[in-house]
Protein backbone atom coordinates (compact mmCIF):
# COMPACT_ATOMS: atom_id res chain seq x y z
CA UNK A 1 0.00 0.00 0.00
CA UNK A 2 1.48 3.63 -0.80
CA UNK A 3 -1.72 5.63 0.09
CA UNK A 4 -4.21 5.72 3.24
CA UNK A 5 -8.08 5.11 2.26
CA UNK A 6 -9.59 9.03 2.68
CA UNK A 7 -10.63 9.06 5.96
CA UNK A 8 -14.82 8.63 6.07
CA UNK A 9 -17.20 11.46 7.28
CA UNK A 10 -20.97 11.59 8.49
CA UNK A 11 -23.14 11.92 5.54
CA UNK A 12 -24.67 14.56 7.53
CA UNK A 13 -28.48 15.90 8.06
CA UNK A 14 -28.66 16.21 4.51
CA UNK A 15 -27.29 13.66 2.72
CA UNK A 16 -30.73 13.22 0.50
CA UNK A 17 -29.69 16.45 -1.19
CA UNK A 18 -26.79 14.51 -2.93
CA UNK A 19 -28.22 11.17 -3.15
CA UNK A 20 -32.01 11.30 -3.18
CA UNK A 21 -32.32 14.96 -4.66
CA UNK A 22 -35.81 14.36 -5.90
CA UNK A 23 -37.24 12.94 -2.59
CA UNK A 24 -36.24 15.78 -1.10
CA UNK A 25 -37.84 18.53 -3.63
CA UNK A 26 -34.96 19.15 -5.56
CA UNK A 27 -36.20 18.32 -9.04
CA UNK A 28 -35.35 18.49 -12.50
CA UNK A 29 -31.65 17.79 -11.90
CA UNK A 30 -31.76 13.67 -12.43
CA UNK A 31 -34.30 12.20 -14.33
CA UNK A 32 -34.75 9.74 -11.30
CA UNK A 33 -33.09 9.26 -8.05
CA UNK A 34 -30.48 6.38 -8.18
CA UNK A 35 -31.49 3.11 -7.02
CA UNK A 36 -35.43 4.29 -7.16
CA UNK A 37 -35.83 1.06 -9.19
CA UNK A 38 -34.31 -2.65 -9.07
CA UNK A 39 -37.01 -4.38 -11.07
CA UNK A 40 -36.52 -2.73 -14.60
CA UNK A 41 -37.98 -5.58 -16.67
CA UNK A 42 -39.69 -8.66 -16.60
CA UNK A 43 -36.89 -10.07 -14.24
CA UNK A 44 -36.52 -13.63 -13.13
CA UNK A 45 -37.96 -14.52 -9.04
CA UNK A 46 -40.00 -13.69 -6.51
CA UNK A 47 -41.32 -10.31 -6.01
CA UNK A 48 -40.68 -9.28 -2.41
CA UNK A 49 -40.75 -6.23 -0.03
CA UNK A 50 -38.52 -5.24 2.21
CA UNK A 51 -39.31 -2.53 4.86
CA UNK A 52 -37.69 -0.98 8.03
CA UNK A 53 -36.63 1.40 10.09
CA UNK A 54 -33.42 2.46 11.65
CA UNK A 55 -33.48 2.88 15.22
CA UNK A 56 -31.57 4.93 17.82
CA UNK A 57 -30.61 3.90 21.28
CA UNK A 58 -33.18 5.96 23.07
CA UNK A 59 -35.42 3.57 20.67
CA UNK A 60 -36.75 6.18 18.15
CA UNK A 61 -36.53 5.64 14.33
CA UNK A 62 -34.09 7.81 12.16
CA UNK A 63 -35.76 10.49 9.75
CA UNK A 64 -32.89 10.98 8.29
CA UNK A 65 -30.88 7.79 7.33
CA UNK A 66 -30.43 6.98 3.85
CA UNK A 67 -30.26 3.06 3.57
CA UNK A 68 -28.84 1.13 0.82
CA UNK A 69 -29.05 -2.39 -0.50
CA UNK A 70 -26.68 -4.89 -2.76
CA UNK A 71 -27.94 -8.18 -3.39
CA UNK A 72 -27.75 -11.13 -6.10
CA UNK A 73 -30.25 -11.55 -8.43
CA UNK A 74 -32.47 -14.77 -8.30
CA UNK A 75 -30.03 -16.91 -9.81
CA UNK A 76 -27.22 -15.68 -7.08
CA UNK A 77 -25.55 -13.29 -9.88
CA UNK A 78 -24.71 -9.92 -8.91
CA UNK A 79 -25.08 -7.29 -11.90
CA UNK A 80 -21.59 -5.89 -11.86
CA UNK A 81 -18.36 -5.92 -13.76
CA UNK A 82 -16.54 -7.54 -10.76
CA UNK A 83 -19.07 -10.36 -10.99
CA UNK A 84 -17.07 -13.55 -12.26
CA UNK A 85 -19.36 -16.33 -12.36
CA UNK A 86 -21.96 -15.85 -15.29
CA UNK A 87 -24.08 -12.43 -16.51
CA UNK A 88 -26.98 -11.65 -14.19
CA UNK A 89 -30.64 -10.77 -14.90
CA UNK A 90 -30.50 -7.82 -17.41
CA UNK A 91 -33.83 -6.38 -16.03
CA UNK A 92 -32.50 -6.60 -11.93
CA UNK A 93 -30.14 -3.58 -11.07
CA UNK A 94 -29.16 -5.47 -7.72
CA UNK A 95 -29.20 -1.95 -6.02
CA UNK A 96 -31.60 -0.31 -4.38
CA UNK A 97 -31.19 3.48 -2.19
CA UNK A 98 -33.93 5.11 -0.45
CA UNK A 99 -34.48 7.82 2.49
CA UNK A 100 -36.18 6.99 5.09
CA UNK A 101 -40.13 9.18 5.23
CA UNK A 102 -39.54 12.16 6.75
CA UNK A 103 -42.03 11.45 9.40
CA UNK A 104 -42.01 7.85 10.30
CA UNK A 105 -38.41 7.11 9.49
CA UNK A 106 -39.78 3.54 7.77
CA UNK A 107 -38.20 3.13 3.94
CA UNK A 108 -39.41 0.30 1.35
CA UNK A 109 -37.52 -1.43 -1.33
CA UNK A 110 -39.45 -3.29 -3.99
CA UNK A 111 -36.98 -6.04 -4.98
CA UNK A 112 -36.90 -9.95 -5.83
CA UNK A 113 -36.11 -12.42 -3.28
CA UNK A 114 -31.98 -13.50 -4.07
CA UNK A 115 -30.22 -16.54 -5.01
CA UNK A 116 -27.99 -18.45 -2.67
CA UNK A 117 -24.62 -17.17 -3.52
CA UNK A 118 -20.87 -18.88 -2.35
CA UNK A 119 -19.12 -17.87 0.13
CA UNK A 120 -15.29 -18.72 1.30
CA UNK A 121 -14.23 -22.08 -0.03
CA UNK A 122 -16.86 -22.19 -2.33
CA UNK A 123 -19.30 -22.97 0.76
CA UNK A 124 -22.91 -21.29 -0.36
CA UNK A 125 -24.18 -18.79 1.59
CA UNK A 126 -27.41 -18.38 3.04
CA UNK A 127 -29.52 -15.94 0.81
CA UNK A 128 -28.98 -12.48 1.72
CA UNK A 129 -29.33 -8.86 1.21
CA UNK A 130 -26.23 -6.58 1.67
CA UNK A 131 -27.83 -3.30 3.81
CA UNK A 132 -25.15 0.12 3.90
CA UNK A 133 -26.80 2.92 6.35
CA UNK A 134 -25.43 6.18 6.98
CA UNK A 135 -27.02 9.20 8.54
CA UNK A 136 -26.00 12.42 11.12
CA UNK A 137 -24.48 11.01 14.02
CA UNK A 138 -22.89 7.71 11.56
CA UNK A 139 -18.91 8.23 11.28
CA UNK A 140 -18.49 5.37 8.95
CA UNK A 141 -21.49 3.57 6.82
CA UNK A 142 -22.46 0.76 8.87
CA UNK A 143 -22.09 -2.56 6.64
CA UNK A 144 -25.11 -5.43 7.98
CA UNK A 145 -26.83 -8.18 6.34
CA UNK A 146 -30.26 -9.60 6.27
CA UNK A 147 -31.24 -12.98 5.83
CA UNK A 148 -34.56 -14.71 5.30
CA UNK A 149 -36.89 -16.44 8.43
CA UNK A 150 -37.81 -19.36 6.17
CA UNK A 151 -34.05 -20.25 5.92
CA UNK A 152 -31.79 -22.78 7.46
CA UNK A 153 -29.35 -20.45 8.42
CA UNK A 154 -27.54 -23.61 10.21
CA UNK A 155 -24.91 -23.84 7.89
CA UNK A 156 -24.26 -20.35 6.79
CA UNK A 157 -20.02 -19.80 6.53
CA UNK A 158 -20.76 -15.78 7.68
CA UNK A 159 -22.97 -16.66 10.42
CA UNK A 160 -21.48 -19.56 11.42
CA UNK A 161 -18.42 -17.01 12.63
CA UNK A 162 -20.34 -15.00 15.13
CA UNK A 163 -19.83 -16.08 18.73
CA UNK A 164 -22.72 -14.30 20.15
CA UNK A 165 -25.17 -16.73 18.70
CA UNK A 166 -27.72 -14.96 20.39
CA UNK A 167 -27.59 -11.97 18.13
CA UNK A 168 -27.96 -13.73 15.04
CA UNK A 169 -31.45 -12.92 15.31
CA UNK A 170 -30.80 -9.27 14.89
CA UNK A 171 -29.93 -9.94 11.25
CA UNK A 172 -33.16 -12.03 10.39
CA UNK A 173 -36.36 -10.43 8.94
CA UNK A 174 -39.70 -10.37 10.05
CA UNK A 175 -42.32 -11.90 7.65
CA UNK A 176 -45.38 -9.89 7.49
CA UNK A 177 -47.29 -11.80 5.14
CA UNK A 178 -46.43 -13.32 1.42
CA UNK A 179 -43.27 -12.11 0.21
CA UNK A 180 -43.76 -9.10 2.60
CA UNK A 181 -40.66 -8.17 5.52
CA UNK A 182 -39.57 -6.49 8.19
CA UNK A 183 -36.31 -5.68 8.91
CA UNK A 184 -35.83 -3.03 11.55
CA UNK A 185 -32.05 -2.11 12.14
CA UNK A 186 -31.56 -1.14 15.95
CA UNK A 187 -28.14 0.83 16.02
CA UNK A 188 -28.03 0.06 19.99
CA UNK A 189 -29.62 -1.70 23.03
CA UNK A 190 -29.87 -5.68 23.89
CA UNK A 191 -31.48 -6.23 20.34
CA UNK A 192 -28.29 -4.39 18.69
CA UNK A 193 -27.80 -5.46 14.56
CA UNK A 194 -25.15 -6.97 14.36
CA UNK A 195 -22.35 -5.31 12.03
CA UNK A 196 -19.74 -6.34 9.89
CA UNK A 197 -16.47 -5.03 8.70
CA UNK A 198 -14.63 -7.24 6.25
CA UNK B 1 -8.74 -11.27 -4.41
CA UNK B 2 -9.36 -9.44 -1.62
CA UNK B 3 -9.32 -5.73 -0.50
CA UNK B 4 -7.18 -4.59 2.45
CA UNK B 5 -8.35 -4.36 5.63
CA UNK B 6 -9.12 -1.30 6.96
CA UNK B 7 -6.56 -0.14 9.32
CA UNK B 8 -8.07 0.39 13.05
CA UNK B 9 -7.52 3.96 14.31
CA UNK B 10 -7.75 5.69 11.32
CA UNK B 11 -11.67 6.18 10.38
CA UNK B 12 -13.36 7.88 12.72
CA UNK B 13 -14.73 5.65 16.02
CA UNK B 14 -18.43 5.38 15.81
CA UNK B 15 -18.91 6.79 19.22
CA UNK B 16 -17.40 10.14 19.28
CA UNK B 17 -19.24 12.47 22.15
CA UNK B 18 -17.99 16.13 20.83
CA UNK B 19 -20.68 15.34 17.84
CA UNK B 20 -23.86 14.44 20.30
CA UNK B 21 -25.53 13.04 17.79
CA UNK B 22 -23.09 10.10 17.90
CA UNK B 23 -23.78 9.49 21.23
CA UNK B 24 -27.22 7.29 20.89
CA UNK B 25 -26.20 6.37 17.11
CA UNK B 26 -23.17 4.39 17.54
CA UNK B 27 -22.73 0.75 17.76
CA UNK B 28 -21.98 -0.44 21.31
CA UNK B 29 -20.63 -3.60 19.88
CA UNK B 30 -17.69 -3.88 17.64
CA UNK B 31 -17.94 -4.96 14.32
CA UNK B 32 -17.74 -8.48 13.54
CA UNK B 33 -14.49 -9.25 11.27
CA UNK B 34 -16.07 -11.57 8.08
CA UNK B 35 -14.74 -13.04 4.55
CA UNK B 36 -15.21 -11.20 1.55
CA UNK B 37 -17.49 -12.80 -0.61
CA UNK B 38 -19.21 -12.10 -3.91
CA UNK B 39 -21.51 -10.00 -1.91
CA UNK B 40 -18.79 -7.54 -0.92
CA UNK B 41 -16.51 -8.04 -4.02
CA UNK B 42 -19.02 -6.80 -6.33
CA UNK B 43 -21.06 -3.47 -6.70
CA UNK B 44 -23.06 -1.77 -9.16
CA UNK B 45 -21.62 -0.41 -12.15
CA UNK B 46 -23.40 3.14 -13.08
CA UNK B 47 -22.88 3.92 -17.20
CA UNK B 48 -21.80 7.12 -18.35
CA UNK B 49 -25.37 7.52 -20.25
CA UNK B 50 -26.54 8.16 -16.54
CA UNK B 51 -25.08 11.68 -17.00
CA UNK B 52 -27.21 14.75 -18.38
CA UNK B 53 -24.59 17.02 -19.82
CA UNK B 54 -25.01 19.30 -16.21
CA UNK B 55 -24.97 16.89 -13.67
CA UNK B 56 -21.26 18.02 -12.71
CA UNK B 57 -22.26 21.79 -12.73
CA UNK B 58 -24.27 23.04 -9.43
CA UNK B 59 -23.56 26.37 -11.07
CA UNK B 60 -25.88 25.64 -13.75
CA UNK B 61 -27.45 22.48 -13.24
CA UNK B 62 -30.87 23.92 -11.15
CA UNK B 63 -32.26 27.09 -12.19
CA UNK B 64 -32.41 29.50 -15.16
CA UNK B 65 -29.70 31.47 -13.94
CA UNK B 66 -26.18 30.57 -12.45
CA UNK B 67 -25.64 30.69 -9.10
CA UNK B 68 -24.52 33.23 -6.74
CA UNK B 69 -20.88 32.82 -5.13
CA UNK B 70 -16.86 32.17 -5.99
CA UNK B 71 -17.16 30.16 -8.90
CA UNK B 72 -14.59 27.44 -8.54
CA UNK B 73 -13.66 23.79 -10.01
CA UNK B 74 -13.39 20.93 -7.52
CA UNK B 75 -11.13 18.08 -9.47
CA UNK B 76 -8.82 15.65 -8.92
CA UNK B 77 -8.33 11.89 -9.39
CA UNK B 78 -9.81 8.66 -7.30
CA UNK B 79 -7.22 5.95 -6.87
CA UNK B 80 -6.94 2.98 -5.11
CA UNK B 81 -4.42 2.54 -2.07
CA UNK B 82 -1.76 0.76 -4.39
CA UNK B 83 -2.32 3.94 -6.20
CA UNK B 84 -3.91 2.58 -9.45
CA UNK B 85 -6.88 5.03 -10.89
CA UNK B 86 -10.37 3.61 -10.58
CA UNK B 87 -12.26 4.56 -13.74
CA UNK B 88 -16.11 4.90 -13.71
CA UNK B 89 -16.03 5.45 -10.20
CA UNK B 90 -19.12 7.16 -9.03
CA UNK B 91 -19.25 10.60 -6.95
CA UNK B 92 -22.11 12.37 -5.83
CA UNK B 93 -21.73 15.53 -4.15
CA UNK B 94 -24.49 17.92 -2.38
CA UNK B 95 -23.18 21.22 -0.26
CA UNK B 96 -24.79 23.93 1.11
CA UNK B 97 -24.94 27.39 -1.22
CA UNK B 98 -22.71 30.57 -0.62
CA UNK B 99 -24.33 31.83 2.57
CA UNK B 100 -24.21 28.24 3.79
CA UNK B 101 -27.74 27.58 3.61
CA UNK B 102 -29.17 23.86 2.44
CA UNK B 103 -32.16 23.88 0.24
CA UNK B 104 -33.93 20.98 2.39
CA UNK B 105 -36.67 21.44 4.41
CA UNK B 106 -35.71 20.50 7.56
CA UNK B 107 -32.55 23.71 7.17
CA UNK B 108 -32.93 26.24 10.00
CA UNK B 109 -30.29 28.83 9.11
CA UNK B 110 -30.86 32.21 8.46
CA UNK B 111 -28.47 32.66 5.46
CA UNK B 112 -30.32 33.44 2.48
CA UNK B 113 -31.58 31.04 -0.08
CA UNK B 114 -30.13 31.10 -3.97
CA UNK B 115 -33.10 30.44 -6.36
CA UNK B 116 -30.37 29.04 -8.70
CA UNK B 117 -28.68 27.10 -6.36
CA UNK B 118 -29.45 23.27 -6.34
CA UNK B 119 -26.58 22.02 -4.23
CA UNK B 120 -26.29 18.44 -5.52
CA UNK B 121 -24.31 16.88 -8.89
CA UNK B 122 -22.76 14.22 -9.66
CA UNK B 123 -20.11 12.57 -11.93
CA UNK B 124 -18.46 9.48 -13.26
CA UNK B 125 -14.28 8.84 -13.33
CA UNK B 126 -12.31 8.54 -16.84
CA UNK B 127 -10.33 5.85 -17.16
CA UNK B 128 -7.23 7.42 -15.74
CA UNK B 129 -10.16 7.92 -12.19
CA UNK B 130 -10.37 12.01 -13.02
CA UNK B 131 -13.20 13.72 -12.65
CA UNK B 132 -13.89 17.23 -12.27
CA UNK B 133 -17.05 19.51 -10.56
CA UNK B 134 -17.93 23.12 -11.56
CA UNK B 135 -19.75 24.62 -8.37
CA UNK B 136 -19.77 27.62 -6.27
CA UNK B 137 -17.60 27.53 -2.88
CA UNK B 138 -20.00 26.78 -0.22
CA UNK B 139 -20.53 29.13 3.13
CA UNK B 140 -19.49 28.66 6.61
CA UNK B 141 -22.92 27.54 8.56
CA UNK B 142 -23.49 27.49 12.73
CA UNK B 143 -25.31 24.33 13.57
CA UNK B 144 -26.97 22.71 17.06
CA UNK B 145 -24.60 20.63 18.75
CA UNK B 146 -22.68 22.63 21.16
CA UNK B 147 -23.30 26.17 21.96
CA UNK B 148 -21.59 27.85 19.02
CA UNK B 149 -20.08 25.25 16.78
CA UNK B 150 -19.71 26.61 13.21
CA UNK B 151 -18.94 23.38 10.45
CA UNK B 152 -16.08 24.51 8.09
CA UNK B 153 -16.63 24.95 4.58
CA UNK B 154 -17.24 21.88 3.14
CA UNK B 155 -18.53 19.60 0.36
CA UNK B 156 -19.94 16.02 0.77
CA UNK B 157 -18.81 13.26 -1.54
CA UNK B 158 -20.22 9.89 -1.84
CA UNK B 159 -18.26 7.11 -4.00
CA UNK B 160 -18.82 3.89 -5.31
CA UNK B 161 -15.49 2.16 -6.57
CA UNK B 162 -15.74 -1.00 -7.61
CA UNK B 163 -16.79 -3.28 -5.16
CA UNK B 164 -19.44 -2.81 -2.74
CA UNK B 165 -16.21 -3.11 -0.07
CA UNK B 166 -15.24 0.06 -1.36
CA UNK B 167 -17.68 2.07 -0.28
CA UNK B 168 -17.28 5.23 0.80
CA UNK B 169 -19.28 8.90 2.44
CA UNK B 170 -17.12 11.50 3.36
CA UNK B 171 -16.19 15.23 3.45
CA UNK B 172 -14.02 18.01 1.48
CA UNK B 173 -12.37 20.90 3.81
CA UNK B 174 -10.49 23.70 1.91
CA UNK B 175 -7.08 24.36 1.93
CA UNK B 176 -6.00 27.47 4.65
CA UNK B 177 -9.71 27.27 6.26
CA UNK B 178 -8.77 27.77 10.29
CA UNK B 179 -12.21 26.29 11.34
CA UNK B 180 -11.55 23.09 10.14
CA UNK B 181 -9.17 22.58 13.34
CA UNK B 182 -12.26 23.64 15.83
CA UNK B 183 -14.66 21.30 14.17
CA UNK B 184 -16.54 18.17 16.51
CA UNK B 185 -16.96 16.42 12.98
CA UNK B 186 -13.40 16.63 11.93
CA UNK B 187 -12.26 16.23 15.09
CA UNK B 188 -13.87 12.68 14.80
CA UNK B 189 -10.87 11.42 12.96
CA UNK B 190 -8.04 10.49 15.46
CA UNK B 191 -5.17 11.87 13.05
CA UNK B 192 -3.89 15.04 11.14
CA UNK B 193 -2.91 13.06 9.00
CA UNK B 194 -6.03 11.30 8.04
CA UNK B 195 -7.69 15.01 8.19
CA UNK B 196 -4.97 16.30 6.01
CA UNK B 197 -5.80 13.84 3.08
CA UNK B 198 -9.08 15.22 3.57
CA UNK B 199 -8.33 19.13 2.81
CA UNK B 200 -8.49 20.23 -1.28
CA UNK B 201 -5.64 22.30 -1.89
CA UNK B 202 -5.76 25.85 -4.22
CA UNK B 203 -4.37 24.65 -7.34
CA UNK B 204 -3.21 27.82 -9.48
CA UNK B 205 -1.91 26.09 -12.51
CA UNK B 206 -5.72 24.79 -12.92
CA UNK B 207 -7.76 28.03 -12.45
CA UNK B 208 -9.73 28.98 -15.56
CA UNK B 209 -9.15 32.30 -15.92
CA UNK B 210 -11.46 35.09 -15.72
CA UNK B 211 -14.24 32.16 -14.79
CA UNK B 212 -13.07 30.04 -11.61
CA UNK B 213 -10.22 29.13 -9.36
CA UNK B 214 -9.44 25.83 -8.96
CA UNK B 215 -9.19 23.18 -6.06
CA UNK B 216 -7.78 19.33 -6.35
CA UNK B 217 -9.06 16.72 -4.10
CA UNK B 218 -7.73 13.17 -4.60
CA UNK B 219 -9.78 10.34 -3.35
CA UNK B 220 -8.42 7.01 -2.54
CA UNK B 221 -10.18 3.81 -1.92
CA UNK B 222 -9.38 0.92 -0.99
CA UNK B 223 -6.90 -1.11 -2.11
CA UNK B 224 -6.98 -4.81 -3.19
CA UNK B 225 -4.76 -7.90 -3.48
CA UNK B 226 -4.40 -11.07 -5.61
CA UNK B 227 -5.14 -9.69 -8.68
CA UNK B 228 -2.47 -10.71 -10.70
CA UNK B 229 -3.11 -14.28 -9.64
CA UNK B 230 -6.69 -14.47 -10.63
CA UNK B 231 -6.18 -13.75 -13.87
CA UNK B 232 -8.59 -10.73 -13.93
CA UNK B 233 -8.34 -7.21 -14.56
Amino acid sequence: MRFRESASQTAGPYVHIGCTPNFCGIGGVYTEDLGSRMITGDAKGERITIRGTVIDGAGMALRDAMVEIWQADAAGLYASPEEARGAADPHFTGFGRRAGDYETGEWVFETIRPGPVPGPGGRMQAPHVTFWIVARGINLGLHTRMYFPEDDLSADPVLSRIEHRSRIATLVAKAEGQGAYRFDIRLQGPEETIFFEC
Amino acid sequence: MSYYARASGWHPPALHPPYKTSVKRSPSFAPVTMPQTPSELTGPAFGHGLFGPLDNDLIRNFGAEAAIGPRIVVFGRVQDEDGRPVPEALLEIWQANASGRYRHAKEGYIGAIDPNFGGCGRTITDAEGRYEFRTIQPGAYPWPNGPNDWRPAHIHFSIFGRAFAQRLITQMYFEGDPMIWRCPIVSSIPSREAVEGLIARWDPEATLPMDARAFRFDITLRGRRGTMFEGRP
